[in-house]
């Protein structure tokens, strides 16, 4: 089973939510892996402090004109839907930051000048820790180009445990490549108005991309209940709520997974496991 | 000379969106901008009202035509997205690229215009705001910041106003590179945490990648003073100043359910250090 | 010689715009013969790169100079690499700029006038 941790809002404790799930059903026996897909950020290695076992460069592929064969005839600029190339009566530019590797040039290219070749982009790190099998990916600074970072990261899925992915915020792009494709998303929110107006924004997402989701609130206190009568409203199920509580935020600002301190809290990430599974099936 | 201060932050939810909403009433003569397409939360403490509204276009979407159609597979063969299937294309995988619509000996895929988004000039109580909404499950968060970065400098242009205030998006990809780019001054916002300390870093090699003059402000101070400890100690090796230290403070969420600016809700502690923060962030712009 | 100035309109008395990669007109000005040509910008609703696509447009023209409010990063790059001379900070109509320029009163930048909006990428020569 893949569940995604996912948010809309950023901070509102998918890294918390997904590690210590992750931990809990580790602690119970499960076989668990663990993917921090957040690889503009990731943060669960601090968690998890795993004993990294593989480290492999991620690259793009992208076009390299050859100069002997080029003739400047402007069929490359022309497919390019992404406005990568660029062509002088003597010379072809390209912009790497704008290619989305589609091979389009290489491939219309009439004078087959046009080979494709490998620009790194990022690196993967894989290992373990607290018995968890666990990968994340780290996009390289000032790279824009996520997604082909998250799908090779999503390769190494291995379907027989049961998959826990850490989703960067937000929802565009790079959070549809990372939930695509889950069994199940669970949505992370915290009762304030921001975590009200981005967790309908994820939900609205998620019915796009069809994928069954619940909510979880992070930081719950008794002040604000628009999210319950929202998810009232839309039918959503509230699967668990962690309240505010600051021996939380200290043991998290530690890099502590606060159900390793917090014993009462494995019994209920495993209660949330069972949950989501009954949810699911 | 128009002058631009972007907040960022890499790690989300460490209180730029507050921050920058209590700037909207200490900063005078400015236009706001909320550059966080994909999550914007910035109108939720500013309430504007729109006045201008603008479609913003992706790229083109594709579709195959099954009654021309033969079936010959080659789009499917040649899309470097895994978008297409049983001939069908997938919208949520498709990258727009288009190989397929060129490539088809049939010319049975058809294409037309996305709009992908709206972006907004808006009249708020504390000055303008520019910001904007990206559609749901689309792509190119990064183009419509561009966006909305553009229509805020033309507008600071022709109406003679030289300060922008520019909330960013977490992270440090495409949309939060598309905010940073040319700006005069940016401000991360970080929390005494582990990952807080790490997110920060990742967004201050992004920042001297970039080239572009940073300030940090150590938001949640108190909560773990060690930490904070830790960041003073790294901004003084990487010779980065401290604008600011803000508390740990429950009055950030009591303003927010209030929908008010954290400096309008209260003039407490809190407060006073955000003005503080304001007044060197200020006048580090002006040096 | 080609001249291309970045128009809101299709005629020498609409107003110069200030955007080149998105802006609605490209006037193509030839100095010898005094005519001109009106191309509407393809780019202006390019989801990306709409700078080296309108750059591409004028050179596919021939143009020799580009007269425009501010240039961005890309466009610049690509200009300066196909050997035009870009004029920036023109104001009021197409004639205006066009008298304007040729009176020496316009600068010609030697990099990009607007970082905002614009992702800067070092392209590759190849």
């Amino acid at each position: 089973m893949i569940i995604s941790i996912a948010s809309g809002k950023g901070g509102t404790g998918k890294t918390t939510i997904s590690t210590n799930l992750a931990f809990s059903l580790a602690q119970k026996g499960h076989k668990i892996q663990l993917l921090d897909c957040d690889v503009e950020e990731p943060n669960a290695h601090i968690f998890i402090k795993p004993k990294v076992e593989l480290k492999e460069t991620t690259s793009f592929v992208v076009p390299q004109i050859d100069e002997e064969k080029c003739t400047y005839c402007g069929e490359c600029v022309r497919v390019c839907a992404y406005n990568a190339l660029f062509v002088a009566k003597d010379k072809v530019m390209f912009f790497p930051q704008l290619c989305h590797s589609c091979g389009g040039c290489a491939y219309f290219c009439p004078e087959k000048a046009i080979f494709e070749t490998n620009r790194e982009i990022g690196e993967i790190e894989a290992g373990s820790g607290y018995s968890i099998e666990f990968a994340y990916g780290k996009l390289n600074i000032g790279e824009v180009m996520s997604p082909p970072l998250i799908k090779r990261l999503k390769k190494r899925i291995d379907e027989d445990k049961v998959v826990i992915i850490d989703a960067p915020p937000g929802t565009s792009c790079p959070v549809i490549e990372v939930v695509k494709g889950s069994d199940f998303c669970l949505l992370v929110t915290e009762p304030t108005p921001f975590g009200l107006n981005d967790l309908k924004l994820a939900v609205e997402m998620l019915k796009v991309l069809k994928i069954p989701f619940a909510v979880l609130i992070n930081r719950w206190n008794e002040e604000y209940f628009e999210i319950d009568s929202y998810c009232d409203k839309e039918n959503i199920s509230i699967v668990m709520r962690i309240p505010l509580e600051r021996k939380i935020a200290e043991l998290y600002s530690e890099g502590v997974l606060f159900s390793k301190e917090l014993l009462e809290w494995q019994d209920a990430f495993c209660k949330l496991f069972d949950s989501i599974e009954g949810l699911w099936k | 000379m128009i002058q631009e201060i972007t907040v960022l932050s890499g790690k989300g939810g460490t209180g730029k969106t507050s921050l920058v909403g209590s700037f909207a009433v200490l900063a005078k003569d400015k236009i706001m901008v909320d550059c966080d397409v994909d999550a914007a939360d910035l109108h939720l403490i500013l309430n504007p009202e729109i006045e201008e509204a603008n479609d913003f276009f992706g790229l083109n979407e594709y579709f195959i035509n099954r009654d021309v159609c033969i079936e010959c597979g080659k789009c499917e063969e040649l899309c470097c997205f895994e978008a297409i299937k049983d001939f069908e294309i997938d919208v949520i995988s498709c990258e727009g690229c288009g190989i397929c619509y060129l490539a088809c000996p049939a010319s049975a895929i058809e294409t037309r215009k996305k709009k992908c988004g709206e972006w907004y000039i808006s009249e708020t109580k504390y000055g303008p705001l520019v910001h904007a909404k990206l559609g749901i499950a689309q792509e190119n968060s990064g183009k419509l910041v561009m966006e909305v970065r553009k229509a805020a400098k033309e507008m600071a242009q022709k109406e003679n106003i030289s300060l922008v205030i520019t909330d960013g998006p977490p992270g440090i990809g495409c949309p939060v590179i598309a905010s940073l780019s040319g700006t005069s001054l940016v401000l991360v916002v970080t929390e005494p945490t582990v990952s807080g300390i790490h997110d920060m870093e990742r967004v201050l090699d992004l920042c001297s990648h970039f080239n572009v003059k940073v300030l940090v402000c150590i938001n949640k101070f108190d909560l773990n003073l060690e930490k904070t400890g830790e960041i003073e100690k790294i901004c003084r090796k990487r010779n980065v100043k401290i604008a600011g230290k803000i508390t740990y403070d429950y009055i950030f969420t009591e303003a927010l359910i209030k929908s008010l600016p954290v400096v309008e809700f209260s003039d407490g502690e809190t407060s006073r250090r955000i003005k503080s923060l304001w007044e060197n962030l200020y006048n580090e712009l002006n040096r | 010689m080609k001249i291309a100035i970045s128009s809101m309109g299709n005629d020498l008395s609409s107003q110069v715009d200030p955007r080149f990669g998105r802006c609605q007109e490209f006037i193509i000005f030839d100095s010898e013969t005094l005519e001109f040509e009106a191309i509407p910008n393809e780019a202006i609703n390019a989801a990306g790169g709409a700078g080296i696509k309108a750059a591409q447009l004028v050179v596919d023209k021939g143009s020799k100079v580009v007269i425009t409010g501010n240039i961005g990063p890309n466009a610049f790059n690509v200009l300066a690499g196909a050997g035009i001379n870009v004029f920036a900070g023109a104001t009021g109509t197409i004639q205006n700029a066009i008298d304007a320029y040729k009176a020496g009163k316009l600068q010609e930048v030697n990099q990009a006038t607007n970082g905002p909006g614009a992702i800067s990428t070092v392209p590759t020569y190849r």
